[in-house]
């Protein structure tokens, strides 16, 4: 119950025009997705990427389903800064499904569903889409969750056991803690505990929450995989000790002519680290999209040839369909934990201590390695990634 | 490719949230529930230590009962022999000053007697000698009652004195 009042809160609270179920009428020439999934009476043929692309992209509406051909959708607040006119906010429903424009704006659908100035001129939009949507529920209910949590261990006092959700939370805390921040941040994990913890919850719950029927792919969109891995990536940066850099730009007991090609190397693995952070969790959650709506496209396919085989093909299609959705239950808190992991990998290379005498092996074959021209660093717990 | 190309206001939103989050839980979240965790086990293994503590200060206070009972046992043991042989050797005492008590006053009374006896004796002897005297007086007043017997004995005598 409290899901669905945070998401009738949320969109209280940010819409701008009060989003409403719109039912448009969609022009009949127009052979959309919606009508072959909807409509078994029209045998138009099935497009299953537009359907696919559809469900993993962002959009301005929260389409729910279709009746009698005429979509079902939340419209969301539309928000966008145009280089002159300044900010205009309107509701999305003002496009009436991408079919007029409206205030000098109009909907492109090409693979992504794009706003475009008809004066050409270059606008940012920054509307509250759909992933941006899914992302505020996730957020409240993060938040909500989180708080309420640690409100238990405040009352509770330290030595009562755990009770009810904290007993669900405490786990993960402690497998974080134990698993992911002490081994690869040492002495000083606890500084960066919460960043790691929040990286982790942030991404796990929207995993889930883009496994709901009509959920967003909210983390199978690269800006917002992009953005983790920024804050990742700057996390690391200014924590580097000298220690770090100095291997990074002037490595010890290298010959002068290996540095130039080494440096470049190093500085071009420093990059990597992030952006390997932000395609790794990209394609993985957007692959698993993909794949359960192929499968349930399936039935369509086959539907569309003839209403026997599209029948005759739903068990299968379903077996195949809750194998692919345990799975991705998996893949979420799986990727969750391998982002978290990596981040932490990333930090402890940034603010290891200069030599210990235990890790001065290790070292040594790192650079043996980057000598070979690999440019790749060779630590233990990379090897998951 | 579309896909591959990122929103710049997803980003933004994405951040800000992730901003957001991120502080709030720090604050109101992950530093109470952290820090509860680890005074929790802090706590657990100090009352660990602290039961291990007690069950080998328990253990040693067994021991040392123990020790202090088995010390109780010998010096009572100890006490009870030692009593014992001072019952002996007061009896042993007394009995032995007793008989010395007794043989010095049998010795005594042996003494006494024998003197009693000589005293006894000597005045026997006495009043035997006296009686003889006195026989011996009264046979020889009877022999000598006549002039003619004072005659014959004084003769005798001077006869013997002759001889000689």
């Amino acid at each position: 119950m409290r899901f669905f009042s945070s998401i009738a809160l949320t969109v209280a609270l940010f819409s701008v025009s009060i989003p409403s179920f719109a039912q448009h009428e969609a022009p009949a020439s127009e052979p959309t997705a919606h009508e072959a999934e909807a409509g078994h009476g029209e045998k138009k043929g099935f497009n299953a990427s537009e359907v696919i692309f559809g469900h993993i992209s962002d959009s301005h509406y929260w389409h729910l389903f279709d009746i009698n051909n005429e979509p079902v959708s939340l419209s969301l607040p539309v928000i966008i800064y145009h280089p002159e006119k300044g900010v205009e906010m309107f509701s999305a429903s003002k496009f009436h499904h991408g079919h007029e424009s409206y205030n000098g704006y109009h909907i492109e659908k090409g693979m992504k569903e794009k706003i475009v100035s008809e004066d050409g001129a270059k606008i940012i939009d920054f509307s509250i889409t759909k992933n941006v949507l899914s992302m505020i529920v996730s957020v409240v209910l993060l938040l909500v969750i989180m708080l309420n949590v640690a409100k238990k261990y405040k009352k509770n006092g330290t030595m009562v056991a755990p009770t009810g959700f904290q007993n669900a939370l405490e786990p993960v805390v402690t497998f974080i803690r134990d698993e992911v921040g002490k081994p690869n941040l040492g002495h000083k994990y606890m500084r960066y505990m919460p960043l790691l913890l929040t990286i982790f919850f942030f991404i796990w719950i929207n995993n889930l929450l883009g496994l709901l029927p009509g959920g967003a792919n909210f983390t199978g969109n690269i800006a917002v995989t992009a953005c983790l891995a920024v804050v990742a990536f700057l996390v690391m940066v200014f924590n580097g000790n000298k220690h770090f850099w100095g291997h990074l730009f002037n490595p010890p007991g290298v010959p002068l002519g290996i540095k130039f090609l080494l440096v470049p190397i190093e500085i071009i693995s420093l990059f990597i680290k992030p952006i390997a952070l932000m395609i790794r969790l990209f394609a993985n959650m957007l692959a698993g999209h993909i794949v359960i709506l192929s499968v349930i496209s399936m039935i369509f396919i086959f539907g569309a040839l003839s209403k026997v085989a599209g029948w005759g093909f739903v068990p299968v299609s379903l077996a195949f369909s809750i194998f692919m959705f345990m799975l991705e239950l998996l893949v979420a808190a799986i990727q969750a934990f391998i982002f978290t992991n990596l981040t932490a990998v990333f930090i402890g290379q940034a603010i290891e201590e200069a030599h210990h005498h235990d890790d001065a092996h290790a070292h040594h074959g790192e650079e043996v390695n980057e000598v070979t021209g690999q440019g790749y660093h060779v630590s233990k717990n990379e090897i998951i990634a | 490719m579309d896909l591959l190309t990122p929103e710049l206001g997803l980003f933004v939103w994405t951040l800000i949230a992730f901003l957001a989050v991120f502080f709030i839980l720090r604050k109101f979240a992950w530093k109470p529930i952290l820090n509860t965790l680890n005074e929790r086990e802090t706590g657990i293994a100090d009352s660990i230590a602290a039961a291990e503590r007690v069950k080998k200060e328990m253990a040693q206070m067994q021991s040392d009962n123990e020790k202090i009972m088995l010390e109780a046992r010998a010096q009572s043991a100890q006490m009870l022999k030692e009593a014992k042989d001072m019952k002996e050797t007061i009896i042993n005492k007394a009995k032995e000053e007793t008989k010395a008590v007794a043989d010095k006053m049998i010795a005594e009374a042996q003494q006494q007697i024998q003197q009693q006896k000589m005293a006894a004796l000597t005045e026997v002897k006495n009043e035997i000698g006296k009686l003889a005297v006195e026989v011996a007086e009264k046979v020889i007043r009877k022999q000598l009652a006549t002039a003619d017997s004072q005659n014959d004995y004084a003769q005798l005598l001077a006869e013997e004195i002759k001889m000689n």
